[in-house]
């Protein structure tokens, strides 16, 4: 036992000091933070107020296309042509030309804009103004608004999951399949990487020629599992490392530039998106909304975390455990690391395999092969 | 009594066998000798004995009790194939390696300091050993060897890849260690080591052991009364002086004396050489020709091959 824990104090050392390791903590987080930051900051960047002039010739669109955080309509009454050429003198994004319609209502609009206008101003200014037409439509065709609305239909299906005495509880598959991902590819890559590396020192000592050494001194199973607990804790570190790191990171620039992650915000710019001031939509809306929040918290509640959190440690020790030794074998069975391509084959398959399963396993949560099966490989 | 025992062992690979019933005894406090051909089988008797491998047939004994991996920290082994931990830092390494043999951190250090320090290296403690040229690496690794004060040592080749001032070093060591009362295995191809230093043999050839026993008997046995005198005065033939007794074998005139080699027939000794030569010739030396080692490997691997090629044609016929 002392040895192993020799074992493990070298292999570990050993690899912390290496300069590829604390190049790679060092940059894992940057990476990951970036990925984290740099979306919600060019969205923030990119959300600048802009104001598109409204050429309404209809009439009908007065004051009717709802402003967004950062998008205002201003209706300007002068001749298209006119409107155009002061664009940019007034300071415009776009003018908006709703042509008088032939008939009853307009069925198009052209919007006039120096640049492409992004997706979502276009699918805002079309949404405001079908919902317009479809209100007028529906007071031409004698139809209550109030009377529609209470026809639309919203069903909740909840599923709840009778335990062996009697209890009864919701079951939420969808949050049990993204936690479930979520540690199936956790696992999935801590085995390639860090299996990876148990080879490759198996590798080296062979090269090294120290393993007669080592062999002649320790059993071989106390080398190997030495190695691969060792090499285990290097990935524990890391990941540790990266975890505290990004939050760090992210935690500094959140501090720095407030606003960008407010958390009242996406959901504040859902409802904005969705106002129609003439009704009582928003406060129902509203409520949905705090449904939501309700359900997801109801949906966490319902993960039996003490299962979870044992079974991700036991697929997750001996999972590893299990692929690291295969990795050592392959690591003892050639000379150099160009030879390991075709060893690795048999065991890259089954851990594929496992990730396609993964989602098998989701949509059939009762298979019993299926069932935990591949988060094992 | 014998510190290190191995009675008929067996080892077969895929398709060849590397040892077919070799048995060896090594006494306590002896420096043995495990000699033979390349692809004899040496590093595989060598492997087992350090339990790398296991025999297929077999049994080892330590002290007189069956060998079992407890056994791993009284002996030191110094593969042919030396080899450490390239990134490593030397003295880092052989702490470890130290503390692998079961020695503790306290005690590692202080015998390493002192190892250090007789072999001129304790600058290198916190170089890397990519950095060490081969001699010192081979220095590093002999250290570590010898570092828990193991019962039983094994060199493999501890010779190869030093140059003349360092094998006088070692050499001097192995014997140090021999007279504190290690026993020591030693393989080699070098015959003159093996005469300086062994006083125990075992040959082995094609996976068979075909010789062995101690130094001065197996010489002993080589040995064919062959005597080589120096020798002046003397015009006429040495060979009708000594006939029918003593055979002539050479005459080599060398400046102003003479050297021949002579056989002693049966019966007859040296002294009686000498009676019949005194009153007529000067003689300057007089010594017996005992085989060296070297001629004692290369008959003896060279009758087995012929033996046993003469075996396999009357099995044949």
């Amino acid at each position: 036992m002392n040895k192993i824990s020799l074992i493990i104090r070298r292999e570990y050392l050993i690899r912390v000091r290496k300069r590829s390791f604390v190049i790679m903590t060092i940059l894992g987080p940057i990476l990951m933070a970036a990925l984290m930051i740099l979306p919600a900051y060019f969205a923030q960047k990119s959300d600048e107020d802009r104001t598109i002039g409204v050429v309404d010739e209809s009439g009908i669109f007065f004051k009717k296309i709802p402003d967004t955080d950062n998008l205002k309509f201003t209706y300007i009454t002068e001749e298209i042509n006119t409107a155009k050429n002061n664009m940019n003198k007034e300071g415009l994004y776009a003018i908006l030309y709703i042509p008088k319609p032939a008939y009853s209502v307009p069925t198009k609009a052209i919007l006039y804009s120096d640049k492409q206008p992004g997706i979502n101003i276009k699918s805002h200014i079309k949404s405001a103004m079908e919902k317009e037409v479809e209100q007028l439509k529906l007071q031409a065709s004698g139809i209550n608004e109030d009377v529609l609305n209470s026809i639309k239909s919203d069903i909740t299906l909840a599923s709840i999951k009778m335990g062996e005495k009697g209890n009864e509880e919701k079951s939420f598959v969808e949050v049990s399949m993204i936690l479930g991902m979520f540690s199936g590819i956790l696992i999935y890559f801590f085995i390639f990487l860090f299996g990876a590396q148990v080879m490759r020192g198996v590798i080296e000592e062979k090269t090294s020629r120290i393993v007669e050494v080592i062999i002649s001194s320790v059993k071989p199973f106390q080398l190997m599992m030495g190695k691969i607990i060792g090499v285990a804790l290097v990935g524990l570190t890391q990941f540790l490392l990266w975890v505290l790191l990004t939050i760090a990171i992210v935690g500094i620039f959140k501090v720095s530039n407030p606003g960008t992650f407010s958390g009242s915000k996406p959901q504040q710019m859902m409802t904005d998106n969705r106002v129609n001031p003439s009704t009582a939509n928003t406060y129902q809306q509203q409520a949905n909304n705090v449904n939501e929040n309700q359900g997801i918290l109801e949906a966490i509640g319902s993960i039996d975390f003490g299962v979870m959190i044992g079974s991700f440690l036991f697929y997750f020790l001996f999972g590893y455990l299990l692929y690291a030794a295969f990795f050592a074998a392959i690591g003892s069975a050639v000379d150099n690391d160009a030879d390991t391509q075709q060893f690795m084959l048999p065991i890259t398959i089954p851990l594929i395999f496992s990730i396609v399963w993964h989602n098998m396993s989701s949509i059939i949560p009762t298979a019993p092969y299926l069932f935990g099966y591949p988060s094992f490989l | 009594m014998d510190l290190f025992s191995a009675n008929n062992i067996t080892k077969r690979f895929a398709n060849h066998t590397a040892l077919d019933n070799v048995s060896i005894a090594v006494p306590e406090q002896s420096i043995f000798g495990l000699l033979g051909p390349n692809g004899a089988g040496k590093t595989t008797l060598i492997r087992i004995i350090n339990q790398i491998t296991g025999p297929d047939e077999g049994s080892l004994f330590f002290e007189g009790k069956p060998l079992t991996p407890s056994h791993l920290e009284q002996i030191g082994y110094l593969p042919e194939e030396r080899g450490l931990y390239k990134k490593m830092k030397v003295g880092e390494q052989a702490l470890y390696l130290s503390q692998l043999k079961g020695l503790t951190k306290g005690e590692a250090i202080k015998s390493l300091k002192y190892w250090f320090e007789k072999f001129e290296i304790q600058g290198w403690w916190n170089r890397k050993v990519e950095e060490l040229s081969k001699g010192m690496q081979q220095k590093v690794q002999f250290i570590v060897t010898i570092i828990h004060k193991p019962k039983l040592l094994i060199f493999d080749e501890p010779f190869s890849g030093f140059d003349p001032i360092n094998v006088n070093l070692l050499k001097e060591e192995i014997l140090n260690l021999s007279k504190n009362g290690a026993t020591i295995i030693f393989s080699t191809h070098n015959m003159s080591s093996v005469e300086e230093l062994c006083d125990h043999i075992a040959l082995i050839n094609k996976s068979h052991k075909i010789l062995d026993g101690r130094v001065k008997d197996i010489k002993k046995t080589y040995k064919s009364n062959l005597f080589e005198i120096e020798f002046s005065g003397f015009e006429g033939d040495l060979r009708t002086l000594l006939n029918p007794s003593f055979e002539v074998k050479e005459i080599i005139p060398d400046g102003e004396t003479s050297k021949a080699t002579i056989q002693i027939n049966n019966s007859y000794t040296p002294n009686d050489l000498l009676q019949n030569l005194i009153p007529t010739v000067g003689i300057h030396a007089f010594n017996e020709i005992i085989p060296t080692m070297n001629d004692i490997f290369i008959s003896t691997v060279n009758s087995y091959v012929s033996g046993s090629a003469e075996q396999q044609t009357n099995q044949a016929g």
